[in-house]
């Protein structure tokens, strides 16, 4: 790297006990959010779960109706958007259009008063290190959508933000820009070191990107915690089945243990139904398929996604199971083979059925 | 061949343009180079010069810039506070219906209106007059004259202003008012540094198109001025009616053209200033 | 608690109300004015006589014989220009946009050339022609309909290209054409009822042009309700500005109608590109 950013050591964020109401609407119902020094987290869940208006009342565009903002011990209820140093990364749109990409880094930085050399070099820097250094002199319209958020993030950056705030950066883009720039962005928030709430409603973004993923829910977060745990041990069913792809399955709990396709598999969460009839929610890399032309279910689709594929099985009361495979696998398992469906004996949630 | 044949289905709408729009546009672009006998003259053109036609440009020149930039600074303050309304909301249909009818249909209503709320017996005339003792037609009776032509003409223009600008105040993203403030900036940075400039070429041309509006307009000033013909349609009016200018037939195209000419001006202006806005604010 | 953010939106609010309310007095008050005026009875008082004169048209054509010429005139003109404006409109930018793209900027740009020919010019250029029109088809008031046909261009093409710019006339054509429709069936079927509100916009445009055109009328000496009007002006004050308000209250509630069409059409665009 030839960019000589001045690493800021980051800041702990703590939000207590937020409400905020828009009509009928309970946008936010008593979130409780601690962020450490450089930490990134990011909100997940799905639309209207509150976690865009979280980050807005962070970023001070809008107002909570109860509760404390502290960003590094100091309450900033009272600071308005433009004195709380935020930087911040809009879902698309928001580079100024009759600026240069440059231009645009710089605008923060005029605003500060530096002087023209410093603010152009300190802007070329961050272009640099966004990747888009060759494109300083391309107007916004001439930039791909990929582009514009890399230049976008560097323009929230230049400003040497206490926190950094990602609305939903990567919405709008292709798939494999969004890979792309997401990497991008946990390396660079790595190097700068700035504490970052990240905001989407994609469970693989946030999985691949955040150092914890707190899942939200109607205005709460819900589970909040490493993407590992986030993934392996969902505390209810709801963190469960949005992130990750989950089987649903009839089951029996029995003993603090659930009966699924004559398998008895143990609980993450004892509980939630103490004994009766339930559904249980089992990844797919948890379901193994052989080909056995005595089995009760039926291969109905394949999809090659890589290394790994995922393959689509039938059984006979029609519950549809997908499990993941190894692609080599695949050949053995055309659409239309019957096959047996067994279940890895790991933890799953339960819900009541 | 099929080509040929394509181009039939044009054929029935530029034969009627032709008889309809370009031959009258030629006749008075060619019809102000000859005189009475159809040879060749340049006296309709340097008739132009006259002292009382000049004056009659002038008076119009005058008259339509002075409402254009009135026109402009009082509707796009009005456009802005429409915007900030929901673009389906009542509020916005009735005052965008409005500003359509009062800006491009009223024509002869309007003056009527005017007569009727500060013509001698007018609504706000007996009003001050009776009630407060304010006679505004103290200094002479200046409604059918030029002071009265700008504020009739200010009516139609504001209406205008809004319709040419909303667009342009509609491309203007939320996003980048909240982008400047977490950057760091007030409201007057915003103004300043961002909606500022790119509102300006908007604002720029459609002051420009308010101008050619006003420039071009008849109707108005024909129901509204009694006495003699102040600006440059009035005159054409004259040229076109009055026996007194015989074998000057063709000075009303002459002035026809001198139109055309500042207004076609005008207006590429606008285009130009038109399709950067476009640039930024689609 | 109220927080910044919202004191802030409060303060905008008020500024909007005050800004919309000021000028909504200032811009209706001559409309009041032109209603009070039409009502004015002896003495100060309140009648509506005027009105129910304006309504009365037995009585009205016989009182203001010219007046009601005029009004007839305006009546068949609004329907003429109309009809001519979307038969020779609607076809040929269709065709253009299917068949003979290059000529679009050509079609676009005579479209909106009146624009930029001030009325009163036109109608300088349009006397000798319509000379030749009093020969083919006479001197009725009703030939004004080729003139206003041009003054229409403009409002009409513009509505229509807004229409047409928001369907894909293209493959809706080729897609019909493939399921052997003919041209007409195409026209007719397919892309006619794509495009019904913007069609409607332009006749509506259309309809307030034509009620309010003054300047041609009057100075080719044709009847129409607006001329007919400034000449009572005069005379008969009273019942030409009730019935120049009526045309504009008339105009008013056609383009209030048309926001409506308008606006879905909008909505139906911003649901495709969201999805």
């Amino acid at each position: 790297m030839t960019t000589t950013t001045a690493v800021s050591t980051g800041v702990a964020v703590r939000l207590e006990n937020v409400s905020r109401r828009f009509g009928d609407l309970q946008a936010l119902d008593g979130l409780d959010l601690d962020m450490s020094p450089g930490e990134l987290v990011a909100l997940l869940g799905p639309s209207g779960c509150g976690k865009t208006t979280a980050l807005r009342i962070l970023a001070g565009l809008e107002d909570a109706d109860s509760g404390r903002i502290l960003v590094g011990g100091k309450d900033i209820a009272n600071v308005p958007v433009n004195r709380r140093d935020m930087g911040m990364v809009f879902q698309a749109y928001s580079l100024f259009p009759h600026l240069t990409a440059v231009e645009n880094v710089e605008f923060g930085l005029r605003l500060r008063r530096q002087s023209a050399a410093a603010r152009r070099r300190r802007a070329r820097d961050m272009l640099d290190l966004v990747g888009i250094g060759t494109h300083a002199d391309h107007y916004p319209q001439q930039l791909s959508g990929g582009q514009q958020q890399r230049v976008a993030l560097a323009r929230a950056l230049a400003i040497q933000p206490q926190v950094l705030l990602l609305d939903e950066p990567l919405s709008a883009l292709d798939a494999k820009v969004r890979i792309q720039l997401r990497d991008e962005i946990r390396r660079i928030q790595l190097e700068v070191g700035t504490t970052t709430l990240f905001v989407t409603h994609d469970q693989e973004e946030a999985l691949a990107l955040a150092d914890r993923v707190g899942v939200m829910r109607a205005g709460r977060l819900e589970q909040i915690g490493s993407p590992e745990d986030i993934y392996r041990s969902p505390a209810t069913g709801f963190v469960a089945e949005f992130v990750g792809l989950s089987n649903r399955f009839a089951g029996h709990v029995k003993d603090g243990g659930v009966e699924v396709l004559d398998t008895r598999l143990p609980l993450m969460n004892p509980g939630a139904v103490s004994s009766g009839p339930a559904t249980a929610l089992v990844r797919p890399e948890s379901v193994e398929v052989t080909a056995d032309p005595a089995g009760a279910g039926r291969v109905v689709a394949v999809s090659f996604l890589g290394p790994l594929s995922r393959v689509t099985v039938t059984l006979p009361d029609d519950t549809l199971v997908v499990a993941q495979v190894s692609s080599a696998r695949l050949a053995d398992l055309p659409p239309g083979t019957a096959v047996r469906v067994t279940l890895l004996p790991v933890p799953v949630v339960v819900s009541a059925a | 061949m099929s080509r040929r044949r394509d181009l039939l289905g044009v054929v029935p709408f530029l034969v009627f343009v032709g008889i309809f729009l370009i031959i009258p546009t030629l006749v008075v672009a060619i019809g102000a180079f000859l005189d009475d006998q159809n040879r060749v003259t340049l006296d309709n053109v340097t008739a132009l010069a006259d002292g009382y036609i000049v004056q009659a440009f002038v008076r119009s020149i005058v008259l339509s810039a002075v409402t254009a930039v009135l026109g402009a600074v009082i509707g796009a303050l009005l456009g802005y506070a429409l915007v900030t309304a929901r673009p389906d909301s009542v509020v916005r249909r009735v005052v965008t219906s409005a500003c359509g009818v009062l800006a491009q249909f009223g024509g002869v209503t309007l003056a009527f209106a005017f007569m009727a709320t500060i013509g001698l017996s007018g609504f706000v005339t007996l009003f001050l007059r009776d009630s407060l003792g304010i006679d505004i037609f103290a200094g002479g009776v200046w409604l059918y004259d030029l002071p009265g032509l700008v504020l009739v003409y200010t009516y139609f223009q504001i209406p205008l202003m809004v319709i040419v600008f909303l667009p342009a105040l509609d491309g203007i993203r939320p996003q980048w008012r909240e982008a400047t403030e977490s950057l760091g900036g007030s409201t007057w940075h915003y103004w300043r540094r961002v909606a500022g400039p790119l509102l300006a070429p908007a604002f720029i041309g459609s002051t420009l198109l308010l101008f050619a509006n006003a420039f071009s307009a008849y109707a108005t000033a024909a129901a509204l001025v009694s006495q003699g013909s102040p600006i440059v349609p009035l005159q054409i009016r004259s040229a076109l009616t009055s026996e007194v200018l015989l074998g000057r037939e063709n000075l009303g195209k002459a002035m026809a053209l001198g139109m055309v000419v500042v207004v076609a001006v005008v207006m590429a202006l606008y285009a130009t200033l038109q399709r950067r806005t476009s640039r930024w604010l689609d | 608690m109220a927080g910044l953010v919202r004191r802030r939106a409060r303060r905008q609010r008020v500024l909007r109300w005050v800004i919309v309310t000021v000028l909504s007095i200032v811009f209706l008050l001559p409309l009041v004015a032109l209603l009070e005026f039409t009502t004015r009875g002896p003495g100060g008082t309140l009648t509506w006589d005027t009105w129910r004169e304006l309504f009365d048209f037995q009585q009205l054509s016989e009182t203001y014989p010219v007046l009601w010429t005029g009004m007839k005139a305006s009546f068949w003109l609004v329907l003429l220009s109309v009809a001519l404006t979307l038969v020779l409109l609607v076809p040929t930018v269709v065709w253009v946009r299917l068949r003979l793209p290059r000529l679009r900027r050509l079609v676009e740009f005579v479209c909106l050339l009146p624009l930029t020919i001030p009325a009163i010019v036109l109608v300088v250029g349009l006397a000798p022609v319509y000379a030749w029109v009093v020969y083919f088809v006479g001197g009725s008031s009703l030939t004004l309909t080729f003139a206003y046909t041009i003054l229409a261009l403009p409002f009409a093409y513009r509505a229509i290209d807004t229409g047409l710019s928001a369907i894909d006339v293209r493959t809706l054509a080729e897609a019909a054409r493939s399921l052997g429709a003919g041209w007409a069936t195409v026209m007719w079927r397919v892309v006619l009822p794509n495009i019904r509100s913007a069609v409607l916009s332009a006749a509506f445009l259309t309809v307030a042009l034509v009620l309010g055109e003054f300047t041609i009328a009057s100075l080719l000496n044709r009847d129409n309700v607006q001329v007919a009007i400034n000449q009572l002006g005069k005379s008969s004050a009273t019942i030409s500005f009730a019935v120049s308000l009526a045309a504009l209250v008339l105009a008013f509630v056609l383009l209030f109608l048309l926001s409506f069409a308008g606006g879905k059409r909008r909505r139906s665009r911003r649901e495709r590109t969201t999805s």
